[in-house]
């Protein structure tokens, strides 16, 4: 990416002022959450555009989960405005869909792959209703998408731990969401489920999803995604991937962590040469 | 021992035993079915601080009905008592997990041992105060089935209809929110009321479960026999299906074996029932018992010593000390040190399961399946090897032992995925080190 063309590019906050608001797949204002009075989050201001595959990196202890699940009203916030697509979170519920850490259900649960990938489709299906057949075949599709098709009826404690990421993974696509929220879904997985979640984030791409991936590793930041959000408890930086990945935002996003982090600015350092 | 007696209780002769029975049947099918939600959304001890809460509330109720001159025994009055002051607790509960920084089992041992200790107290007083009239509050602590009276054995009756219909309609969505609630939240499931109504039925079975079972058991009937179904089924709709079996299996059996003995408490005989039911589900269950996984992981070893064993063989062929009988039997058992009676012992093995036989000069030697076995086998070892060597730096004297266990688990798609990275593998590669056993190889 040469620096011109992303000089050229109008600053994210000039860019969302110019177009419509429903052009703004996520807004935040203001948004703060502490936990015990200890704030995790502190003073959240966010305007992403429609269409980009966001990433979201920050230290641990950096708020990226609990982002997510402020925004997903998971977790109560003290203060603060949660917008998508121009209203109120609320009411816009069915169009968001969520991928959870893998670690945040018992893996022990009677339930098969393919039941798993059912809940996906549950609000569509409505209250009190049956899984009909039409259904499980959709399930079985997204399945096979993320290539799990053939374990279907495993019991999921007998997946490894990147098929477990495939099939929540599989049940966000059945969602058939507008913007998603992914929470590490990068964590601890073999290669070839790393290759199915970048075919999936290509996909969501192309049909003009909205998608938020809270992630790790900064040395594939430029690879997966196209919008950074870069945090530790405030917003440090937002915007397109070739105008906030820099080594000065990285700086005050990881503080004075930098001997883990001279690698990766030095990295970084030579790609933007 | 009496026979008949027996015979007459199982095959439900009287009238009164048949009331009883249908009773304890019904709270076993509705304790094991709601237990399964229960256990499941990780709340079990909840449920039994409610059911010690509700016993100050029992003791209220009667004091209230005996100040306003009625008879205290009076039971559908005493368990809204028990109903009121069960939700209280269980609010406790809440309230202080929430607004303290204690954690839920120190909320739940706080409120269930102070309102226990406050009904105890109460029933104190009443038993000073009312003498021969209030002693049959005792039973709510301890239990007694014999005291059902048909309406109550029809109420309960009733709660187990409702409790049946309850999940079965609502079966996909207890299923989302006991497995995955944040997933659900943020799907736009009301979580919260969700819960509220699996509580609430659990307190409703908890409630008229007090009377034949007793405060201190009424928790069993919710616990004991979903996990007893866990060990049977992976699957959520089958395991409430056995859990709520074992539930009326120890309904039965429970009343019939205390109806033996006039003094033998029927609560605690139906939850000893329920845990001999557990404890045999747990040695022989089908899909999680100790048999079952034992038997599995005998069955991999036996997997794994007959693929080493091609593998030696094929490697032995392959180093051409076939020739000889006992040339071969040495490089087998150098090669892994196995002993001979050990080697003898598989060899029969093998050829029982048509993988070798005899050959000429007294060597053993491959059928076609065995032959394709091996092949197969040792294929998987080496490209397992040479994807350690080129991909994971491990290093060559290493590699044999590192390869040794992961190859009989290869799947068919991570050996594809193997045979992704290393592309330019032909069909069987060669071994990327010696394959002369240790002692030789050093000699040679």
């Amino acid at each position: 990416m040469s620096v011109d063309t992303s000089a050229a590019r109008p600053s994210p906050a000039a860019g969302d002022a110019s177009v419509s608001r429903s052009d703004t797949a996520l807004r935040v204002a203001d948004l703060t959450v502490a936990y015990q009075r200890k704030p995790v989050l502190w003073d959240v201001d966010l305007a992403v555009p429609a269409g980009v595959v966001a990433g979201i990196v920050g230290p641990n202890g950096a708020g990226k989960s609990t982002l997510i699940k402020a925004v997903l009203d998971l977790v109560p916030h003290a203060s603060g405005l949660v917008e998508v697509f121009g209203k109120p979170y609320r009411k816009q519920r069915s169009l968001v869909g969520y991928v959870p850490q893998r670690e945040s259900v018992d893996w022990d649960y009677p339930i098969s792959a393919l039941e798993l990938v059912e809940m996906g489709l549950y609000r569509k299906i409505g209250w009190l209703k049956p899984v009909t057949r039409a259904y499980r075949t959709q399930a079985l599709a997204a399945l096979e998408e993320v290539g799990m098709a053939d374990f279907a009826n495993r019991q999921i404690s007998r997946l490894s731990g990147g098929q477990q990421q495939r099939i929540f993974l599989a049940r966000a696509l059945v969602q058939d969401a507008a913007v998603y929220f992914m929470d590490e879904p990068f964590a601890g997985v073999d290669a070839a489920t790393e290759k199915a979640i970048m075919g999936i984030l290509q996909r969501l791409r192309e049909q003009q999803k909205t998608v938020f991936v809270v992630h790790h590793d900064l040395e594939t930041v430029r690879e997966y995604f196209d919008y950074l959000i870069m945090m530790n408890m405030r917003v440090v930086a937002a915007g397109r991937v070739a105008d906030v990945f820099t080594p000065e935002n990285l700086r005050r996003t990881y503080g004075g962590r930098l001997t883990l982090l001279d690698r990766a600015v030095d990295a970084i350092g030579g790609i933007r040469q | 021992m009496n026979v008949e007696r027996l015979l007459r209780i199982l095959l439900l002769s009287d009238y009164n035993t048949r009331v009883v029975v249908f009773g304890t049947v019904a709270l076993g099918i509705a304790g094991g079915v709601i237990g399964v939600f229960l256990l499941l959304r990780r709340r079990a001890l909840l449920a039994d601080a409610v059911s010690h809460a509700a016993l100050p509330g029992v003791a209220i109720a009667f004091l209230v009905l005996v100040g306003l001159g009625q008879s205290g025994r009076n039971l559908p009055v005493l368990m809204i008592g028990a109903l009121v002051s069960g939700l209280i607790g269980m609010g406790c509960v809440i309230v202080v997990n929430r607004y303290t920084r204690l954690s839920e089992d120190a909320a739940l041992g706080i409120v269930l041992s102070v309102f226990f200790g406050f009904g105890v107290a109460l029933l104190g007083i009443i038993q000073k105060m009312r003498g021969a009239a209030a002693a049959g509050l005792d039973s709510f602590i301890y239990g007694k089935t014999a005291s059902m009276i048909r309406s109550d054995a029809l109420l309960i009756g009733v709660v187990a209809v409702v409790v049946l219909i309850g999940t079965t309609l609502l079966f996909k969505e207890l299923r989302l929110i006991t497995f995955d609630p944040d997933f659900a939240a943020g799907d736009g499931w009301p979580v919260g009321t969700l819960d509220v109504t699996l509580m609430a039925l659990v307190v409703i079975v908890t409630v008229i479960g007090l009377q034949s079972v007793g405060i201190i058991l009424v928790i069993a009937l919710l616990i004991i026999p979903p996990a007893a179904a866990r060990f049977w089924t992976e699957s959520l709709r089958l395991m409430a299906v056995i859990s709520g079996l074992i539930g009326a299996l120890g309904g039965y059996l429970g009343t019939a074996i205390s109806g033996m003995a006039p003094r033998l408490p029927a609560g605690a005989v139906i939850v000893t029932v329920m845990g001999a039911a557990f404890t045999v589900s747990f040695l022989v269950g089908s899909e999680r018992g100790l048999v079952r996984v034992l038997v599995d992981n005998l069955a991999l070893r036996q997997r794994v010593l007959n693929q080493n064993l091609l593998r030696a063989l094929y490697e032995c062929e392959e180093t051409g000390c076939t020739d000889s009988a006992d040339g071969q039997m040495h490089y087998l058992s150098t090669a892994r040190g196995w002993s001979a009676p050990q080697l003898r012992r598989w060899i029969r093995r093998a050829t029982r399961q048509g993988m070798l036989t005899l050959g000429k000069n007294g060597c053993w030697d491959f059928t076609d399946h065995g032959r394709r076995e091996a092949t197969r086998v040792t294929r998987n070892h080496r490209l397992w090897e040479i994807y350690l060597l080129e991909h994971a730096d491990v290093a060559p004297a290493h590699v044999d032992q590192g390869a040794d266990f992961i190859e009989h688990v290869l799947g068919d798609t991570l050996v594809a995925e193997l045979e992704d990275v290393l592309a330019d593998r032909d069909a069987l590669p060669a071994s990327p080190h010696s394959l002369l056993p240790a002692s030789e190889a050093r000699t040679s």
